[in-house]
């Protein structure tokens, strides 16, 4: 086959114009491929700049917080001494989908990134579930200034340090800022401004309410529970003897809606964390999934370029050896092996799906009878809506990647002296690798299960949370640290108590008492 | 849609806050590392930033984690002759069972024990100095010895051939050309005219004579218009010197500190950011500073500057042997006409009792009348003595340039400069 090669430009040097050439023919072909996304706006910055967005997580707008500062300069050593290249591209879950190119970057480089980025990610934000429940791509930029001009506000009232104080103790929780199984109601910046005032005065009457009790209820308020109507009691925690009366998970939730001895302002700041925790957590539990996706469409959209002759050998070629490097995986006895690299697996997995569909085997059409031999690109786009990490791999890790890959299965006891090989990438196995990464993925078992259980409403106002721990793993050293930040929310004792399997592991409590002393 | 924006002209230092944050929250420990910076570099040696290393447990910001220990199931990459049921050995070191993130994935060779980053100068000195209200050492200038410098002023009409300015002396001559050939030119032309005129009469009524003379006319004006000369004696212009005062760009700074057995390291440390001071401060004006430290305890001796600082020596105390020695130095090999003169000395206010007003006498007869500045201060909590009592009748006499105080902390050493630099101000007015 002859191509008539008419590049849109060679060399590794670009303009503006160039790229806009380029991405009108990114944008024809992805069209072509049906893939939809937000609009994009495209951003050329510097090295610098890019170390402030990694630092501020990639939020074009941040409020300020010493961790932040901590972040760039980790970043900047990293940068100056050579140990780690920036990423080429940063690309923010907004609509219009922000992407941040560094000047640096060749012209192969700017191309690829608007594919992978631009197109990659991009469509992903749009179509995935997790992305669709939980963040809203319209409103984030705005709800960002507003968190930003809120929090500066409140740092001129209250005082820096305070500020300080609250944030730091809301980042130690900000894992646990989710109902994992409640849908929330979308975010919007311009309600959440306008109705601010309101809710700093009804969220104390919640909370009055709920206290009311403690220590004398006041004359011609009956006690509670009963008295509350339920517009009072949204939550319908006041019900049963117990407050509150189902476990909760969302811990920053709780203390928004329930400390005792936060000012209105300080729940406001609680809230602005629990917003951007939430806003978060989808990228949490889509890594492999969001880069595969994206790794899937550059690489495709790139050798559609070439194809059609839009690009030059040179630059494909430079494309290739880029492309190569960024789905590496190297074997666990490597000495950069550091754990499953997201991009590698992902791409694995969205080729393989692609390759079941075009060109099943006997072995596919027994593990995949469903896609195997469907139309390949209806399939992906289903595999990227409804799925996240934990679940996708699940669903989509075939026998063929796990022996490309040379995956096995490890089961790491401390009661037991030696690692055992518990499975490896043959018949035996696939089942038990596929289980044991799709868990590894799962968030539920990535991080600590910890829910409150009771506020003491009547007592000492002592707040008890349960973590229900699994495979007898405990709870870090970390610990202390995270239920004194706790305890300074809630304002009164903490009481954080490990259970497997119905019987206590291990109790600890903040401010110390003699008990965990004992047992520490 | 696609719309491509360049943000490169845009602020930078979008982080500045936070990383001022930062290393507020941290003072504590930068402090540390940065004294301990003081201590180990050289006093020229304070114009570049610092790394800093902040233990990271000190700073983590934590999270609920699964800790060490239980059981795990770990899926990896690149099996190679493992088979089901193989057991393998715990890899040695850290974490046993493998603590989920604790410890941090480090096997990329910089350790994570520790939190480095790099303070720049500014930051550095600012910690270095903290507590010290440092003024704003720029753009004060000094009153200082001055040299005179010829300058390039202007131009005069004689001076010696070697100062002619060519393209002055070229200009004035095409002007005096100009202006003495126009009255000429304009006769010569109406002459031609006059001529031209002449000659195309009919042949029967043209004048010979008118012609002749004519003729001759024109012949003149161009023979004077040719003897104008090109450059003329008058044309020349000569570049002119002035005698101009210069301040002088070259500084001492002599370091004359008392290393008896009772100056301890801690003494010697506070000393030292008080040299650290006035050597900055000096840098700031000159273009060139030479350091001499003298130390001294019943004999002074010229050193280097890691002997002077941390090399022990005991003994009793003679302030005269240094200050003679400082004398010497200056006679010898900083003549006082060329260089700015400064001494610094700091001691703990020992001295022989017959010694202090050999002391005295020293200072306000040889050194004083030499020297821009000298500052004294003795780094001590307990009563003067009597060299303190000596050294107050000298400050009465040259308040302007003797400055001596008291201090306990480093906190107290700016306000020895402070006369310094109050004074410096008010003049620049």
């Amino acid at each position: 086959m002859s191509v008539n090669r008419k590049p849109i430009a060679t060399g590794s040097d670009w303009n503006f114009s160039v790229l806009e050439r380029f991405d009108e023919e990114l944008a024809r072909l992805a069209d072509e491929y049906r893939l939809d996304t937000y609009p994009n706006q495209i951003e050329v910055i510097t090295t610098e700049q890019m170390m402030d967005a990694y630092a501020s997580v990639g939020m074009p707008v941040g409020y300020h917080h010493w961790s932040f500062g901590k972040q760039f300069l980790s970043v900047e050593q990293a940068y100056k001494r050579g140990q780690m290249g920036l990423a080429y591209e940063l690309v923010i879950n907004s609509n219009p989908c922000i992407a941040y190119l560094m000047e640096e970057n060749t012209l192969m480089m700017q191309v690829l990134v608007i594919a992978h980025a631009c197109y990659g990610h991009n469509s992903f934000f749009k179509g995935n579930y997790l992305f669709r429940t939980w963040t809203d791509a319209e409103s984030i930029v705005d709800y960002l200034v507003f968190a930003r001009k809120y929090i500066a506000q409140c740092e001129e009232r209250h005082g820096v340090h305070a500020v300080e104080q609250l944030l730091d103790a809301c980042h130690a929780l900000q894992n646990y800022g989710v109902d994992r199984y409640k849908r929330p109601s979308p975010i919007s910046a311009e309600e959440e401004a306008k109705r601010q005032d309101e809710r700093e005065a009804y969220l104390q009457t919640q909370v009055n309410m709920l206290w009311r009790t403690i220590p004398e209820p006041p004359a011609g308020v009956a006690p509670l529970p009963g008295s509350l109507h339920s517009d009072d009691d949204p939550l319908g925690l006041h019900t049963g003897g117990r407050y509150p009366s189902e476990p909760q998970e969302n811990l920053l939730y709780f203390i928004e809606k329930n400390a005792p001895l936060l000012a209105p302002w300080q729940r406001e700041i609680v809230r602005i964390v629990r917003k951007l925790a939430q806003y978060f957590y989808p990228q949490r539990q889509t890594q492999v999934m969001n880069e595969g996706w994206a790794c899937f469409w550059h690489y495709t959209l790139m050798n559609r370029l070439y194809d059609e002759g839009k690009v030059d050998e040179g630059l494909m070629l430079e494309f290739l050896q880029s492309h190569a490097a960024v789905i590496n995986q190297p074997g666990f006895d490597s000495p950069y092996y550091s754990g499953l690299n997201p991009y590698a697996l992902g791409f694995a997995i969205f080729m393989d799906i692609k390759r079941i569909c075009d060109a099943p085997t006997a072995e596919d059409r027994e593990w995949f009878p469903d896609i195997a031999g469907s139309p390949w690109r209806e399939t992906l786009e289903f595999a990227m809506r409804n799925f996240k990490d934990e679940s996708f791999i699940q669903q989509f890790l075939s026998p063929k990647v796990i022996r490309d890959l040379k995956l096995f299965l490890i089961v790491d006891d401390d009661q037991v002296e030696m690692l055992e090989v518990a499975a490896i990438h043959d018949d035996r196995g696939y089942k038990r690798i596929r289980e044991a990464l799709s868990s590894q993925y799962a968030l539920s078992v990535r991080e600590p299960n910890i829910q409150v259980v009771e506020a003491a409403i009547r007592g000492d106002r002592s707040l008890t949370l349960h973590h229900i721990q699994d495979s007898r793993r405990p709870l870090g050293r970390s610990v202390y640290p995270v239920i004194r930040h706790l305890q300074q929310l809630w304002g009164f004792p903490v009481h954080l108590v490990s259970m497997e399997d119905g019987k206590v592991t291990r109790r600890y409590h903040w401010p110390v008492e003699e008990e965990s002393k004992g047992a520490g | 849609m696609t719309y491509f924006i360049d943000r490169r002209p845009n602020a930078k230092h979008k982080s500045a806050v936070n990383r001022q944050r930062f290393l507020e929250r941290y003072r504590k420990h930068i402090k540390r590392s940065v004294e301990e910076a003081v201590n180990r570099r050289s006093i020229t040696d304070m114009e570049r930033g610092e790394k800093i290393s902040i233990p990271t447990k000190d700073i983590s910001e934590p999270v609920f984690q699964h800790g060490p220990g239980g059981a795990r199931n770990i899926v990896a990459p690149g099996n190679k002759e493992f088979l089901e049921g193989d057991k393998i050995r715990r890899p040695s070191g850290q974490g046993g069972g493998g603590g989920a993130e604790e410890g941090g994935a480090s096997n990329q060779g910089e350790g994570n024990d520790e939190f480095a980053f790099t303070l720049s100068r500014e930051e550095f000195l600012e910690f270095v100095f903290d507590g010290l209200e440092l003024p704003h050492l720029q753009r004060k200038p000094l009153k200082s010895l001055e040299e005179i410098k010829m300058v390039r002023a202007g131009l005069a009409r004689d001076g010696v051939p070697s100062r002619i300015s060519i393209t002055r002396s070229m200009r004035e001559a095409y002007a005096r050309r100009i202006a003495m050939r126009a009255p000429i030119k304009r006769a010569l032309k109406e002459a031609q005219e006059a001529l031209a005129a002449e000659e195309r009469k009919d042949p029967v009524l043209r004048n010979p004579a008118r012609v002749v003379e004519l003729k001759a006319e024109i012949e003149r004006l161009e023979k004077r218009i040719d003897a104008i000369p090109f450059i003329d004696t008058y044309d020349l212009r000569y570049h002119q010197l002035a005698a101009q005062p210069q301040p002088s760009s070259q500084a001492v700074m002599f370091c004359v500190m008392d290393v008896s057995g009772s100056m301890t390291q801690n003494h010697k440390d506070i000393a030292k950011r008080f040299f650290l001071l006035l050597y900055l401060f000096l840098e700031k004006h000159y273009e060139k500073v030479e350091l001499v430290f003298v130390r001294h305890h019943t004999a002074a001796r010229e050193v280097n500057e890691e002997e002077f600082f941390y090399s022990r020596e005991t003994g009793g105390t003679i302030v005269s042997s240094a200050l003679n020695l400082v004398n010497k130095i200056i006679e010898k090999r900083y003549p006082a006409g060329q260089w700015n003169l400064y001494v610094a000395q700091a001691s703990d206010g020992d001295n022989w009792d017959d010694d202090s007003n050999i002391c005295r006498d020293l200072l306000v007869k040889q050194l004083m009348p030499q020297l821009q500045y000298y500052a004294y201060v003795e780094i001590t909590p307990h009563d003067h003595q009597s060299l303190w009592h000596e050294y107050e009748t000298v400050a009465a006499q040259f308040p302007e340039r003797f400055a001596m105080r008291q201090i306990v902390d480093a906190g107290d050493i700016y306000p020895v400069f402070r006369e310094l630099f109050k004074r410096r101000m008010s003049q620049e007015r």
